[in-house]
């Protein structure tokens, strides 16, 4: 079976300008969702009590919520979770009260109401540990970038290195907007997911600029664009593939994780989509802008051996 | 060109072999058990307790699958549950006479099935986390500004105390946040008070400044010194929990420092978190008293006649009765510290007790007044005291030091101590983070990972064995191999499954065939190119190679992110996400390469390499090398 029958190199890069500008406009979509909806954020980030409770009966949302509200919480979230029967509720941190307190009230409160109901998941968060997370968090992100960058920087060039992290960065701005847009919970399983798929798709930049570099040895007439666009041709089938089969991962996850690993497995899918458009289309433009050439790549090559050897073979 | 060596598949076959048995103890599930354990400090559970438990169950006619001393605890396998719970009973029965005063902790557990010769190599299943198994987990913050404050005053007192001792006049000594103020009148109670403070409190830092005729000396606590409190409060309050943690009767409770001033609980199987918090945040008390030795109460504590107006009846912990003033001389709050220890000059164990300015103060009193007689500690827990130790007063004790001798081993001073230190937190504590998770939650949570990754595994299969026909059936061997390793190390370094943990071997999984996709997509094309078979899978893994140590070593990068920066759930993800991309490079290059080599290494005139379909454009290949 083969599914990439492809004739002649697609000239990928005579179109950048028009997928940078999709790009760009769906970037400043994610900026724009970002600036004006905010992430809405789990209690592990804002501090506060989060209940999972289930009953024997589908429950009674608004009942739930007018016991919630009758005990004083001021911006309390009552919601399903999952089945009809699973019951979501939210409380904000107070000030001076124990929050471990506040899961107990409630509990009680939900008890008088209905006897059957049961406890399955508390989670308190004290607003210290939240504000910690954050920061861990945006050090984490600054620790990934530089690190890719510094990598690429000495294995390949510089300019890969920017056009590779800018490429990436910008799927991880699309993710979060997709959840600003879509107002859906961002907690640390999916900032987790948002930095395995920086690393993940930094993986496609790297591929296909690992094929520019052999092809500005293999290939000395073409010219830079020629060079490109044959790269990206002739990796396209093994970068579909390969995101294919880790979507089919996290497919499994969607389907079968249940609520949990809802949200993290569509953050990866949302990753992995436009890791994919990013690097094939974004990262090699940007690299072609920024004046990538034959000599920045053979250079280090000089030394051991002659670059123009077509058997010299691809290992550096 | 396709031929390894004899080690590398000696390599190979050990690293499977290795995987094969570290991933066993997975398959055996959990037994019902019942774990004893001490219940105080001053228990120790050895093969005499072994003993008591085997005699027990040999009464109660149950016979445990497997009986053994592991650790700190007697743990006694059953069949089923039922047995579990009818030895329960009678071990609680035999072992704990007084149920309010349990020397041993009796719980219900699950323990591994794992057979024992497989236990003996250190095999064990992957360590449960949380929310795959059920429980309360807290997080404690210790507040380290209270411990510190805490000691600046009792320096104060002690400052206070030995400078009247050494005669040096002062215009007195004053706390200001965590730095103390000595005034000082002229340059001669200067030079006097520094001399003191040099030889007696070397962890002061000593600053000077002249006030026109008078001197203030402003004293901080060296930072050494004040990390040294800090540890000390941390160590302590951890003591005090795990006392506490061990009347809740659970199997494996976790009490971990993290950071330098958390401290993390974890209860598996507990349920009932106001108990929980109740007792954790429970505040036992010491309290030193007065023994009345008045005729009448020696006649009480025989039993012979009532107990006297204004006293009351304790037991010591060998259970003699013993008759105390209700009148309280000091409180547990006065204690600053107990630490074994040996007499400078009789050699004999000792317990050195430390009490603030405040406790010096009246203990001076009051043993200058009771030379010849006894006092008793009491320390209350649940409402109940208990004598700790009953010393008589030899001399006038001043400057807040005490210490106890007389008839003590070294283990019953180290006990004494732990238990004084046990009555209270060196510093508060507060629940910054907490999580409950149902028992049914976790094991919902373990069948949702398990399923995901099983559904995504086969489809992954399924499909490279269509498109890649033969090297798709060894990409899905790497594929496996990968899981078996995986889980193999997850079991051998005993690190904890989350179900974070558990999305991680998913996504390790589906990003682990990247490389297998890479090295058949190379090979496809060089056979396309017109390589021969043998020369194209050659090219194909040389050259694939460095695309996949690339992008392998980008994804540790940040795989390495979160496992600095992250807490929690991020860090069950990042250590599987990690060792996911090690193993997947062993088993997608090395094992795979392996398995090509050994299917087609050897023929030497190999028409073709079942690949799947490989595409030639029309009049040639689209693209010429020059």
């Amino acid at each position: 079976m083969e599914f990439f029958k492809i004739k002649k190199d697609i000239p990928f890069m005579k179109h950048a300008l028009v997928f940078n500008a999709i790009s760009f406009l769906t970037f400043a979509l994610a900026v724009f969702f970002l600036f004006t909806k905010g992430l809405h954020l789990s209690v592990e980030f804002t501090g506060g009590t989060l209940m999972e409770v289930s009953y024997s009966q589908p429950a009674d949302l608004n009942k739930v919520r007018s016991t919630v509200a009758g005990l004083g919480f001021a911006e309390t979230q009552v919601q399903n979770f999952g089945t009809a029967r699973d019951v979501m509720i939210r409380l904000p941190a107070q000030k001076g009260v124990s929050s471990a307190q506040q899961s107990e009230k409630v509990m009680a409160a939900l008890k008088a109401d209905a006897p059957d109901v049961t406890l399955r998941r508390t989670e308190f968060v004290g607003p210290q540990v939240g504000d910690e997370l954050m920061e861990d968090g945006l050090k984490a992100l600054a620790f990934v970038v530089a690190g890719i960058m510094l990598y690429l920087a000495i294995r390949f060039e510089w300019k890969f290195a920017v056009s590779a992290i800018i490429a990436n960065l910008h799927d991880v701005i699309i993710i979060l907007g997709f959840f600003a847009f879509f107002q859906w919970e961002f907690s640390l399983a999916v900032l987790a997911a948002v930095l395995a798929v920086l690393g993940y798709s930094v993986n496609e930049s790297v591929v296909i600029f690992d094929r520019i570099r052999e092809n500005f040895r293999r290939f000395r007439k073409m010219n830079t664009v020629e060079i490109i666009d044959n790269a990206i041709t002739s990796t396209i089938s093994r970068t579909i593939i390969t995101h294919g089969s880790t979507q089919i991962m996290v497919l499994s996850m969607l389907l079968f994780g249940g609520e949990t690993l809802h949200y993290f497995a569509m953050a990866l899918t949302i990753g992995i989509c436009f890791g994919i458009y990013s690097s094939v289309f974004v990262a090699a433009a940007i690299a072609m802008w920024l004046g990538v050439t034959r000599e920045d790549l053979i250079k280090p090559v000089k030394k051991d051996g002659d670059p123009s050897d077509e058997n010299h073979g691809a290992v550096v | 060109m396709n031929r390894y060596p004899v080690w590398k598949y000696a390599i190979i076959v050990i690293a499977l072999l290795l995987g094969a048995l570290y991933t066993l103890p997975n398959f055996f599930g959990e037994a019902p058990a019942v774990q004893v354990s001490s219940g105080k400090a001053t228990v120790k559970v050895d093969i005499a307790t072994l003993g008591k438990v085997e005699d027990a169950l040999k009464a109660a006619q149950l016979a445990p699958q497997v009986l053994a001393l592991e650790g700190n605890s007697v743990r006694a396998r059953f069949d089923n549950t039922d047995n579990q719970l009818k030895a329960k009973d009678a071990i609680q029965k035999a072992l704990i006479p007084d149920p309010a005063d349990p020397p041993y902790v009796v719980a219900l557990n699950l323990v591994s099935r794992t057979p024992a010769w497989l236990a003996s190599l250190h095999a064990a299943p992957m360590y449960l986390g949380l929310d795959l198994r059920g429980g309360v987990h807290f997080m404690l913050q210790v507040d380290m500004q209270a411990a510190l404050t805490q000691r600046v005053e009792s320096l104060a007192g002690d400052i206070r105390s030995l400078l009247r001792e050494k005669e040096v006049r002062h215009g007195g000594i004053a706390r200001n946040g965590q730095s103390l103020e000595l005034r000082l009148r002229d340059a001669q109670q200067l030079a006097g008070a520094k001399n003191v403070l040099a030889s007696q409190f070397p962890d002061l830092l000593v600053n000077e400044a002249a006030e026109g005729s008078e001197y203030r000396l402003t004293l901080t606590m060296k930072p050494e010194a004040a990390r040294k409190v800090q540890e000390q409060a941390l160590k302590q309050n951890i003591t005090t929990l795990h006392n506490r943690i061990n009347e809740l009767g659970v199997a494996e409770p976790v009490i971990q420092q993290q950071g330098l001033e958390r401290i993390v609980v974890q209860l598996p199987g507990v349920q009932d978190t106001a108990k929980a918090k109740d007792i954790l945040g429970r505040t036992a008390t010491l309290e030193v008293r007065m023994v009345d030795e008045s005729t009448e109460a020696r006649s009480a504590e025989l039993g012979q006649g009532a107990v006297p107006f204004g006293t009351e009846r304790y037991l010591d912990r060998d259970g003699r009765p013993l008759i105390v003033k209700k009148q309280v001389v000091l409180t547990g709050d006065n204690l600053t510290d107990a630490q074994p220890g040996f007499d400078s000059q009789t050699q004999e164990p000792v317990v050195n007790l430390t009490l603030d300015a405040k406790g010096a103060r009246i203990f001076k009193d009051v043993t200058r007044e009771n030379v010849g007689k006894r006092m008793a500690i009491i320390l209350f827990e649940k409402g109940k005291g208990e004598v700790v130790t009953a010393p008589v007063i030899r001399t006038e004790i001043g400057g807040g030091r005490v210490q106890i001798s007389g008839r003590m081993t070294t283990v019953e001073a180290n006990d004494t101590a732990l238990l004084l230190r046990a009555g209270s937190l060196a510093a508060p504590m507060e629940i910054i983070e907490e999580r409950t998770i149902g028992p049914s939650l976790g094991a919902e949570n373990i069948a949702k990972g398990f399923n995901s990754v099983t559904w995504g595994f086969l489809a992954i299969v399924a499909f490279m064995c269509v498109y890649y026909a033969m090297f798709g059936v060894f990409s899905s061997l790497a594929l496996a191999v990968n899981l078996l390793l995986l889980v193999a190390l997850l079991s051998m370094l005993q690190a904890t499954l989350t179900l974070p943990g558990m999305a991680a071997m998913a996504l390790a999984l589906g990003m682990a065939i990247d490389s297998n996709v890479l090295i058949n997509e190379r090979v496809r094309e060089e056979l396309r190119n017109g390589a021969s078979p043998q020369s194209a899978i050659h090219a194909g893994f040389d050259r694939a190679w460095a695309t996949i140590l690339d992008s392998n070593i980008t994804t540790l990068i940040a795989g390495v992110a979160l496992l600095a920066f992250g807490s929690g759930p991020v860090r069950g993800f990042a250590v599987v996400h990690c060792l996911g991309i090690l193993t997947s490079m062993f088993s997608a290059v090395f094992f795979s390469r392996g398995l090509v080599n050994l299917w087609y290494g050897s023929k030497k005139k190999l028409k073709s390499v079942s690949i799947g379909t490989v595409w030639r454009p029309e009049g040639g290949s689209a693209v010429k090398a020059d």
